[in-house]
């Protein structure tokens, strides 16, 4: 937690206040606020449909949100991302992100995806392509940075020998790996991943976590996390936001949320138990064992 | 935006005929209400009282067209392209031979056909190119596909060199031989210019004729009112149709998928119906006649007998005149222009702004995301793609010396998009062997002349069973890390450098 300590004083790097989002009748995002830091993994949490894709949707421009305020800091700079358009939330104020279900360029090479990120980098240095029509050597020096940076990225995620193949060819896992790896290519400072351990197998699931915590790690950025799986949840993230129906229901640390009666709750609510992730299970067993029938009226 | 939360995957569903079919009937019912009387009944003046004339059979085929083009899209979108591409054949077969009341509703059931075949088979390519089924066959044919690609970069020089020779080799070099090259390679360049934005930016445009036409009219506007000559008009072509691409482009992108395909479609139409209608602007359906001939680069002129200080060009390379010599200027000069676009097209796929067209391709909602402004650079796809089509058109204009909208119909944007569809996504060559086939074999076979649309459906259904994605549809990554494409770039820099030595 010493990170959270040096950004202490700077104010978080982007804070949510009384976010709504309604689709018709539907109240998708219910007054929602919260903030995340930099160099912080921040997740965000809650059965199926609680609203965690639509918060991300309006962070990165793909809604306008009802109500509601998001305010992201980037390096001393302001943004307000409710009134920004989605290119430019990415472009200017470095919000990157992936999607639930993989979104890559498939027919493209795995290092095209990487240049594509680079895009408005590359259109400057091209003379928005005019210039670079006649191969003048200032693109050919650009090119090849975002090349070099490409390839610091398949480093990173294990991918240079596959670096020519189209990026559908790759395996699941793989695609994941690169679509955080392009999502970096667009040097973010905030960077939201939605579930990127779906469909994972474990030891695939431990090298992601290791790369998550990396990022934060060495590239100082802020990550937002939904995650379902409340082990890596617990085990990776510094700060944790539970979402249900579109309230949030708990924040805080690991620790606070795994205690929060609400969140055993809306958890225990749910009709289909597989939602239940196996650690809260595990922790609402233990309790009921512990304090025996009278237990639940007291807590 | 449910595009963000809807799962792929849909033609994995069986098919719900009953609401399929109550989709359709549904359409069909508003169809039949709007038309029984916008359509169905009509005021006639006969002898100064007015008469309501009826005419039930257009509506019932009216209705009937539109409850199996709502049956088609529905299927098409339930997963089952296939069929309705060859249920679209079928009506516009039927369209061709059953005698129907009216001539406008024969054309209404050939283009309804023709547009439900373009759209299902545009979705098997898409849907076979995005998903990337790794069905053996394909796969096979796609081996198929790199090789013919790999041989394309050493025959490409050898193609070019043998089309600059074309007019000098015995046998070939008769006077209609070199019409049909430069038809073809008209196609061919009009099939490069719309490849720019269907096969690289992944947008269906059915007008591209659009920009043909005002290419063409820019030039024979404004050669035959101030005179002034064909080498000015032809870039100043291009400007009217790239500004013409730009408006256009403006209301339609927002618009996606099928949407962006109708108002593409709409817009070649309406340029059509204005070409026709404003007659004091474009002659109406006269068109404009005798539109100048080209100059040799302003210095001589292709004439017998030359005006008051003008030189023949028979006289400056000291030949006797020969009518021959203008053809073949005009094909050497189309060859060119052709080149040049594919020398754009090569480049700008190895440049940023072309590879975030393959990515607006690919996929859109990622684009957004990587902070891609899809606003720009779709309408730069289309200002490109529509510049090209305009100076195609101008070559036109002065080649046929005469226009009329008759030229510039739905039929001719749907030759061109077959051309690029059958040649495969995005592929160069691709082109030129589909040109080849589709407009040079029809000349080439006079006979077959009033079956061409009919060969061109069934050319088409035989692609989309035999090779989904086109017929050299194989892509080489633009750039590699490994060095894998070396012998690649090198021979399309030699196809490419072909194109300023012209
Ligand atoms: N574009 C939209 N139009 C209408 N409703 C929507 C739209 N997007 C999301 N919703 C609704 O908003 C609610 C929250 O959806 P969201 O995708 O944010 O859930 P989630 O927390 O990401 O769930 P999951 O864990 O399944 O991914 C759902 O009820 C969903 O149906
Ligand atoms: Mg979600």
């Amino acid at each position: 937690m010493s990170a959270a300590l040096d950004t202490g004083s700077a104010g978080p790097l982007l804070e949510v206040e009384h976010l709504t989002m309604r689709f018709g009748g539907l109240v998708a995002i219910d007054n929602v606020s919260f903030d995340a830091a930099d160099r912080e993994i921040t997740a965000i949490i809650g059965p199926n449909g609680a609203g965690k894709t639509t918060v991300f949707n309006c962070l990165t421009g793909f809604y306008k949100p009802t109500e509601g305020r998001l305010a992201l800091d980037r390096g001393g700079r302001p943004y307000l991302l409710e009134r920004m358009e989605g290119h430019d939330i990415a472009h200017h104020a470095g919000v990157a992100r992936t999607f639930q279900n993989v979104r890559l360029f498939g027919n493209m090479s795995v290092l095209e995806n990487l240049l594509v990120a680079q895009h408005n980098t590359l259109m400057r240095a091209s003379g928005y392509s005019v210039l670079g029509l006649f191969g003048v050597p200032s693109y050919r020096k650009a090119e090849r940075e975002a090349i070099d940076l490409a390839r610091f990225w398949l480093d990173r995620v294990n991918l240079t020998a596959r670096a020519d193949e189209p990026a559908s060819s790759l395996p699941y896992g793989d695609q994941r790996r690169l679509e955080i790896a392009r999502s970096m290519c667009t040097r973010p400072c905030l960077m939201c991943l939605d579930e990127p351990a779906a469909g994972l197998n474990p030891r695939e699931s431990a090298d992601l976590n290791r790369l998550i915590t990396d990022i934060r790690d060495e590239h100082g950025i802020g990550i937002l996390l939904i995650e379902h799986d409340m082990s890596v949840v617990m085990q990776i993230s510094d700060h944790i936001i539970v979402l249900d129906y579109g309230r949030k229901i708990s924040d805080g640390t690991p620790e606070q949320v795994r205690n929060d009666p609400a969140v055993i709750r809306a958890y225990l609510g749910e009709e289909e138990d597989e939602e239940l992730p196996p650690e809260v299970a595990a922790d609402v067993a233990a309790d009921a064992a512990k304090s025996g029938p009278a237990g639940g009226e007291g807590a | 935006m449910a595009v963000l939360a809807a799962e792929p995957g849909a033609a994995a569903r069986g098919v719900d005929w009953r609401h399929v079919l109550k989709e359709s009937a549904l359409a069909a019912f508003i169809a039949l209400m709007l038309t029984i009387t916008m359509v169905g009944l009509r005021t006639l003046d006969s002898g100064g009282s007015l008469i309501i004339e009826t005419r039930f059979p257009e509506v019932a085929v009216a209705v009937l067209l539109v409850f199996l083009g709502r049956f088609g899209l529905v299927l098409t979108r339930e997963g089952m392209p296939l069929p309705v591409l060859i249920g679209g054949v079928v009506v516009a077969a039927a369209g061709l031979f059953l005698p129907l009341p009216a001539t406008v509703l024969r054309v209404m059931t050939v283009a309804g056909g023709i547009i439900l075949a373009l759209r299902a088979g545009w979705v098997l390519w898409r849907h076979s190119a995005v998903t990337a089924d790794r069905e053996a066959r394909d796969l096979a044919m796609d081996r198929v596909g790199a090789s013919v690609q790999r041989v394309t970069r050493y025959v490409a020089p050898l193609a070019i060199a043998f089309a600059v020779a074309l007019p000098f080799i015995p046998g070939l070099n008769d006077r209609s031989s070199i019409d049909i090259a430069t038809l073809v390679l008209m196609y061919v360049m009009l099939g490069w210019g719309l490849n720019i934005i269907v096969g690289l930016a992944g947008l269906l445009d059915l007008g591209y004729v659009a920009f043909y036409a005002v290419g063409a009219y820019s030039y024979a506007l404004l050669a035959t009112t101030f005179g002034w000559s064909f080498w000015l008009c032809l870039p100043l072509a291009g400007v009217f149709a790239a500004s013409a691409g730009l408006i256009l482009g403006f209301p339609v992108l927002r618009l996606r998928g099928d949407y962006f395909a109708i108002v593409t479609l709409g817009f070649g139409e309406i340029i059509r119906v204005i070409l026709l209608n404003w007659y004091d602007f474009t002659n109406g359906p006269d068109g404009i006649s005798s539109i100048p001939r080209p100059s040799f680069f302003g210095l001589a002129t292709f004439t017998r007998r030359p005006g008051e200080g003008d030189t023949a060009f028979h006289d400056l390379f000291g030949l006797d005149y020969s009518t021959v010599h203008r053809v073949i200027f005009l094909y050497y000069l189309i060859l060119a222009l052709a080149l040049i676009v594919n020398f754009f097209s090569l480049r700008v796929r190895k440049l940023p702004i072309g590879r975030s067209w393959e990515a607006l391709r690919e996929d859109d909602i990622a684009c957004q995301a990587l902070g891609i402004n899809r606003r720009n650079i779709k309408l730069a796809a289309f200002t490109f793609s529509a510049m090209f089509g305009g100076i195609a058109g101008s070559f036109f204009a002065t080649r046929q010396g005469f226009i009329s909208p008759e030229s510039f119909t739905f039929i001719e944007s749907a030759v061109i998009l077959a051309i690029v569809v059958l040649g495969g996504l995005g592929s160069q060559a691709g082109v030129v062997l589909a040109a080849l086939l589709l407009i040079g074999m029809p000349e080439v076979l006079r006979e077959l002349e009033q079956y061409r649309m009919l060969a061109f459906g069934g050319a088409m259904v035989l692609i989309m069973l035999w090779r989904p994605r086109g017929l050299l549809a194989h892509r080489d990554p633009t750039v590699t890390l490994h060095g894998g494409g070396r012998g690649a770039k090198a021979g399309e820099a030699v196809a490419a450098a072909g194109a300023p030595a012209q």
